[in-house]
Order: C-alpha cells, then structure tokens, then sequence
C-alpha cells in the first residue's frame, strides 16, 4: 500500500503525517507514507486545499487533518 | 437603541470581561489600576481573553458558510463570469475562504491552470488573507462598526483594482503552470460534516494563531503603557509626513493574522496614531509579509512578481494617505 501526505510542509501537513503513520502502525499494515512537497505534484493530483491524503493513488481527503482513527477506516476500506 | 447599544457593549466589545478583570487586577493581584503595571497586566488579560472568546465564535460561524464554497466551487463560480465583475466576485469569494496562506497556493495554482485570467486569481488571492468575515467581526468589536466597514471595504477595492492592473499588465507567462487532474464531483456534506468541519477549523487555527496573539498581546501592552508616547507619535504621529509608509515598511517582515494585529492597532489608536496609518500597518502585515511572499514566489516569477509586490506597496501606502487625508 502507498500512502502520499500532501502539502507544502507547514504544521497541518506535519499532523496528518503523524496520524497517519500512527494508523499505519496500529493496524500493522505494509504501507510506504511518502511526503509530496512539490506543488506541481500536488496540482497532478487535482488537490487545491491541504493538507492532503492519497492512498493508492486516489484522493481520499482533502483540505483537514484527519485523526488516526479516520484513517484506519479509509486505509481498511481501501484494502 | 437604547437595547442595541447594550448588546453591542456586552457583545462585541465584552465591557462585562473589561469589568471581571479590572476586579481581578484590583481586588485579586492587589494592583491600582492606575498604576503603569496594574494596567499592563489588564490589558494583555483582558485583550487575550478577548480575543481567544472572539476567535472562536467567530471561526466557527465562518467555517460554517465556508463549508459551502469549497475551492472547487469558487473556481466554477469564477469561471463563469465575464470581465470586470470577475475581479468583484474574486474578491468577494476570497472572503469567505481559508485563513491560512498556505493553503492559498495550492488554489492560486489550481484557478490559474484551469484557466482563469490570472487578474481574477490575484484578485482573490489579494483579498484572502485580508479580507473576511471574521477580521471584520473582530475589527467591529475592537474599533466599531465604521472603522471595520472602511477596512473591508478599502481591502476590497485594493485586491479588484490590484487584480485588474495585473492583467492589463499581461504577464501571464510568469505563472508557473501546472498540469492539473480534472475536478472530482463535490461531496455532498452534512448538517454534521459541517459542524464536525467547523470545531476541527477553530481548534486548527487556534492552535496557529495563539502565539501569535499572546505576541500582539504583549507589543500593544508595551506600546499602551511602557513605550513613551512622544517616540510613537514622532515616528507615527500626523507630523510626520512619513508615518504611513513607516508603518508599512514595519508590518512587511511581520507575518500574522489579522488577530495578532488588533491588540497593537488597538494601542497605536489609544496613543493617537491616525486611521489611515494603522490600516496601513495591518493591511501590510496581513498581505505583504516576507513569509508569504516567499511562498507565492515558488508560483509566480519575474515581472509579475515584483509587479504584485509593487502594487500592493503602493496601494497599501496610498490607502494609509487617503484615510489621514480624510482624517475619518
């Protein structure tokens, strides 16, 4: 599983980033969580508020700071 | 009137939390009133406290309308005006939209490679950070309802007529383009998704913002009472034919939100400092800001570039002489 966190780095983004790898390690799931600074990147993937949550390549949510328990759900929805 | 009044006292300028504290300074810490620190510490209180009520009430009902323009919307709804009025409704919109301009890149990004005259983005984008219900809630309760009616309004004016000179100007080819994915279908939100949206904004900008706050605090409170007057009037004062473009020089390298500005205008007001040249400072602080600018340089280059810096410069100075002219 491929996990992206997008956005350009400012505190939002940082918090998702710690969501999610808590998510990750509580459902004990191999997943890559890569960081997508670059706002071309984040355009490609048609995402206009950050922070941003990609997994498997679709945009999950958008624009706020999820908490772990979300995403557990959304990376078990996705498998 | 007489009722209206009351409320707007008791509401808006919370004269109920100015008498809680000046009993807690008075009767709890022991301290005069009169004395220099007694005052100090009842206004970074009473202005903290103030603001931190004021703060949350006012996001949440704000993040409420605003769950209702996301920016896929505001880019559809721009999209299909034609004109002048695109630099209106650009400015309109960008009053109801995120606070955080770090959010405001990747939708500067997204309305320009989907083609929006890059005027109408500027537009937006001027009036953004500046402009919006909540610093004109928070402008009302701290300076009244007129002087919160003139920044909104002026704040207004500047990011059409700023949006409007950049695309005379065409220098479209400055922008960073992107390749961007084709919009998804909005989801359709609940009464719930819009509260659980709304308590998540306030405790994100909160959490921001609170520092910020304590720091504008602590200026206005050194500026209220430790500052000599004599060095602020000289510096800011009517006699100085330089006052406004000092206070815009000074606001630049600050980077806050119109929070963490109120309580120093507020002190800069209460030491004498004209109108225009506090709007100057704040307009300054919240819009041309090193920070900012450094972030909007990653999508915007060249002549463009230093033509927005220019105009908001000017345009920033020139509302500042206006407003002293005028003497409002």
């Amino acid at each position: 599983m491929n996990i992206k966190i997008l956005g350009p780095g400012c505190k939002n983004c940082k918090k998702l980033m710690e969501n999610t790898e808590e998510a990750v390690r509580d459902l004990n799931v191999e997943a890559t969580i890569e960081k997508v600074e670059d706002y071309g990147e984040i355009a490609r993937l048609g995402v206009l508020k950050t922070p941003g949550l990609v997994i498997d390549g679709d945009v999950v949510s958008e624009g706020k700071v999820i908490a772990a328990k979300s995403i557990k759900k959304l990376i078990v929805d996705k498998r | 009137m007489v009722f209206f009044q009351w409320m707007n006292d008791q509401l808006f300028k919370m004269t109920w939390l100015y008498d809680l504290v000046e009993w807690l300074v008075e009767g709890v810490f022991g301290l005069s009133m009169s004395s220099r620190i007694g005052e100090s510490v009842h206004f970074f209180i009473y202005d903290t406290v103030k603001i931190f009520i004021l703060l949350t009430a006012v996001i949440f009902f704000i993040s409420y309308i605003q769950s209702y323009f996301p920016p896929e919307r505001t880019k559809r709804l721009l999209g299909n005006v034609k004109g002048f009025l695109g630099y209106v409704i650009g400015a309109l919109l960008g009053t109801l939209t995120p606070f955080c301009s770090c959010s405001s890149i990747p939708i500067f990004i997204g309305f320009t490679s989907s083609g929006l005259p890059v005027g109408v983005t500027f537009s937006f984008l001027i009036s953004s950070p500046m402009v919006d219900l909540a610093s004109f809630i928070m402008l009302m309760s701290f300076f009244g309802l007129k002087f919160s009616v003139i920044y909104v309004v002026v704040g207004l004016i500047l990011a059409v007529v700023g949006g409007y000179i950049i695309d005379r100007l065409d220098l479209g080819r400055d922008v960073v383009r992107y390749e961007t994915a084709s919009d998804k279908p909005l989801d359709e939100l609940t009464l719930k998704d819009r509260i659980d949206f709304s308590i998540q904004q306030v405790k994100e900008i909160f959490q921001r913002v609170w520092l910020y706050v304590l720091g504008g605090v602590f200026i206005g409170a050194l500026i209220h009472n430790w500052i000599p007057e004599s060095l602020i009037t000289s510096i800011l004062g009517e006699d100085n034919p330089f006052a406004v473009v000092i206070a815009t020089v000074i606001g630049m390298p600050i980077y806050a939100d119109i929070f963490g500005t109120l309580p120093i205008a507020e002190a800069l007001i209460a030491k004498g400092v004209s109108v225009g040249t506090i709007l100057s400072f704040m307009m300054s602080v919240v819009a041309l800001s090193l920070p900012s600018l450094i972030m909007l340089s990653k999508v915007v280059k060249g002549k463009l570039m230093v033509a927005f810096v220019f105009i908001m410069f000017v345009g920033i100075i020139l509302i500042g002489y206006l407003f002293n002219f005028l003497n409002v």
